[in-house]
């Protein structure tokens, strides 16, 4: 990334932060350390590093079409606010679903999704929902169901592969993910098929729901688990775009590319530091400690 | 009778000559699944997944949005038990044309209780947009592939390998949602499916000798299943209805048929042959099928327990009841 590239993307990684940190003050809760340790990766990809077909204009989402059948001619992805897809753009696949409320503060920051979408969030009969489905903005699989996202991403890159399609697959992982079987499965898979089309982002923060993750379930160490696996893998620190965007640049070598982003889960909100060990979800347990929210978002220099 | 062998294996790469978006997955039981002639002979389109059915049913997923359908082979517990939440999430809900292809129905197998798939109807029969076919003959076989494909969204297929009768003629091939009417009367109205129509066949022919009168329905469309075909015939029936199912009788065939007439308001007695709420065990399918009740001599005790009338039919006689080709000379339609 040229510095003009990194001084755009630190921008709307900020603006993803300033916007995720509104919205949990105004619902009284939210996904926001997500956000957090995210924003500089998802800046990074939806500014610079993925190619992606263009939007004309910011979309709006659509109300919930109902969900997907034989019967069900008006349902549709999210897919669309990631552009048309055509052989020679690349593809974006969120695995965690609960990154959904950064990924929808992403897509307003790039100009993918009307401001206004936001206040879709979470209400009845809306399609932006709270843990994101494929009918989400920017969303295109079943998601969510961790672990699953990343073998429908192969499928989709074997598809591509076969197609002769020059396009790439990336994925965003959560690290909690590296615990499941089947993600293990799916770099089983991508190596033995040689899916060098797919770079996959893992967001590294160290936590899950229940806590550190050193003390839940270890994965460390992460880097030569999955290089023993096959994959190609780079380790960044989660707000350093040099690092972050290197890799997918780099020709492609018949494995997969992991970038592993060790990130902070409060990065760039400091005051949240002392909810450590427990980031999954932000409630405010006072009052007090709710102004001190307010206060940082009226002093939010941007 | 004609007796065929493999005919999955050589029927499938005939009718996936041109059908280049067609790609078959295999999770390491590539000639337990009879695709071994399909790797020979389109092998780019073959997908060699390893022993991993839950990244292997994902993939499928994925592989469909791009525009190419999945054939799925493997045994069919992995595919339901291992690999519920993938079928489930990854497959059925997106409504995505993933065709699965599960191998060893019920006690078709000594694999014992592991590779035995006794409860696979129930389990998948709950997932929507999901379709259920079940093979009972070779015809069944050959011919279910056009429906499959034309199905829009997933279908699950209950697939018979190896050695497989033939019972109906060649030139009527299976239509979905059609039962196969294969003999008609007042008596009872029978429901028989996959394997146990063969059995069926067997001790209706034995006891139709005897006088009885036998309304006898072939299923092998068991989601969507067309009630509306069979009700009168129900309605009609001087004892009601016997259904016999190689799975256990929760939420089979005799689940099905059960919920259908609740609906129609058919109040009629309903028998359920078939596993007993219980899981199986490694043995030969004779054996089991004995065993476990749903073998034709199980379905003439049945009878007799339920009209009161004794046949004097033996297992030994029930053994030389030769089978001719069933023949469609009673119009399912006619109804």
């Amino acid at each position: 990334m040229t510095p003009i590239e990194i001084e755009k993307a630190k921008r709307a990684a900020d603006g993803i932060r300033k916007r995720v940190l509104a919205h949990t003050i105004t619902n009284n809760g939210g996904y926001l350390s997500q956000a957090c340790s995210s924003a500089d990766a998802l800046a990074a990809l939806y500014t610079s590093i993925m190619k992606l077909g263009p939007v004309e204009k910011p979309l709006v989402p659509p109300p919930f079409p109902g969900v997907p059948g034989p019967l069900n001619n008006n349902y549709f992805t999210g897919g669309a606010f990631n552009g048309p897809h055509g052989p020679e753009y690349d593809r974006f696949i969120l695995s965690p679903a609960h990154y959904a409320l950064a990924l929808y503060a992403c897509l307003i920051e790039t100009g993918r999704m009307d401001e206004s979408g936001l206040d879709h969030f979470n209400k009845d009969g809306s399609s932006v929902e709270m843990i994101g489905a494929e009918h989400s903005p920017g969303m295109e699989v079943t998601n969510g169901t961790l672990g699953q996202a990343i073998s429908q991403a192969a499928g989709i890159a074997l598809a591509r592969k076969l197609k002769k399609e020059p396009g790439r697959v990336f994925v965003f992982l959560s690290d909690g993910e590296l615990q499941i079987g089947q993600t293990w499965e799916a770099f089983q898979f991508m190596s033995h098929w040689k899916l060098d089309n797919m770079i996959i982002y893992v967001d590294v923060n160290g936590y899950q729901c229940d806590g550190k993750m050193e003390n839940v379930m270890n994965i460390e160490p992460i880097n030569s688990r999955l290089e023993s696996f096959g994959a190609r893998v780079f380790t960044a620190s989660g707000n350093n775009y040099k690092e972050l965007s290197g890799p997918p640049f780099l020709p492609a070598d018949g494995r997969p590319s992991v970038i592993l982003s060790y990130s902070c889960p409060y990065e760039g909100i400091e005051l949240m530091k002392q909810n450590a060990p427990k980031f999954h979800y932000m409630r405010f347990k006072s009052e007090d400690e709710k102004k001190s929210y307010m206060e940082l978002l009226k002093s939010w220099k941007s | 009778m004609e007796i065929l062998s493999r005919v999955h294996a050589k029927n499938l790469v005939e009718w996936a000559k041109n059908r280049p978006e067609t790609l078959v997955l295999s999770a390491d039981l590539t000639s337990s699944t009879e695709i071994d002639l399909f790797r020979a002979a389109y092998p780019s389109r073959f997908i060699s997944c390893g022993i991993a059915e839950q990244n292997m049913l994902s993939v499928a997923a994925g592989l469909a949005r791009e525009g190419f359908v999945p054939l799925i082979h493997t045994f069919a517990v992995f595919i339901y038990r291992r690999a519920f939440d993938q079928l489930a999430m990854s497959i059925a809900y997106s409504n995505l044309p993933v065709k699965l292809f599960g191998f060893l129905p019920g006690i078709t197998t000594p694999g014992g209780a592991t590779h035995q798939a006794t409860d696979d109807i129930a389990v998948v029969r709950a997932l929507p947009n999901m379709t259920i076919f079940e093979a009972g003959d070779a015809t069944d076989v050959e011919s279910m592939l056009d429906p499959v494909m034309e199905t829009n969204g997933p279908v699950y297929i209950r697939m018979l390998r190896g050695e497989i009768p033939r019972l109906f003629d060649k030139n009527e091939p299976f239509k979905k949602g059609v039962n196969r009417l294969l003999s008609r009367g007042r008596d009872i109205t029978l429901f028989s499916s996959g394997i146990c129509t063969e059995e069926a066949l067997k001790a209706v022919k034995a006891m139709q000798a005897k006088g009885l009168s036998v309304e006898h329905y072939h299923v092998s469309t068991l989601k969507p299943f067309n009630s509306k075909q069979v009700m009168d015939s129900i309605a009609a029936s001087k004892y009601g209805v016997i259904t016999m199912e190689n799975h256990t009788v929760i939420g089979g065939l005799g689940t099905i048929i059960s919920e259908a007439m609740a609906q129609a308001g058919v109040c009629k007695k309903i028998h359920k042959l078939g596993l007993q709420d219980k899981f199986g065990h490694g043995a030969s399918r004779e054996y089991l099928m004995k065993e476990y009740g749903f073998d034709a001599m199980a379905l003439v005790s049945k009878v007799e327990e339920i009209t009161g009338q004794k046949f004097g039919i033996s297992g030994e006689d029930l053994k030389t009841v030769k089978i001719e080709i069933m023949h469609k000379d009673i119009k399912a339609e006619d109804l």
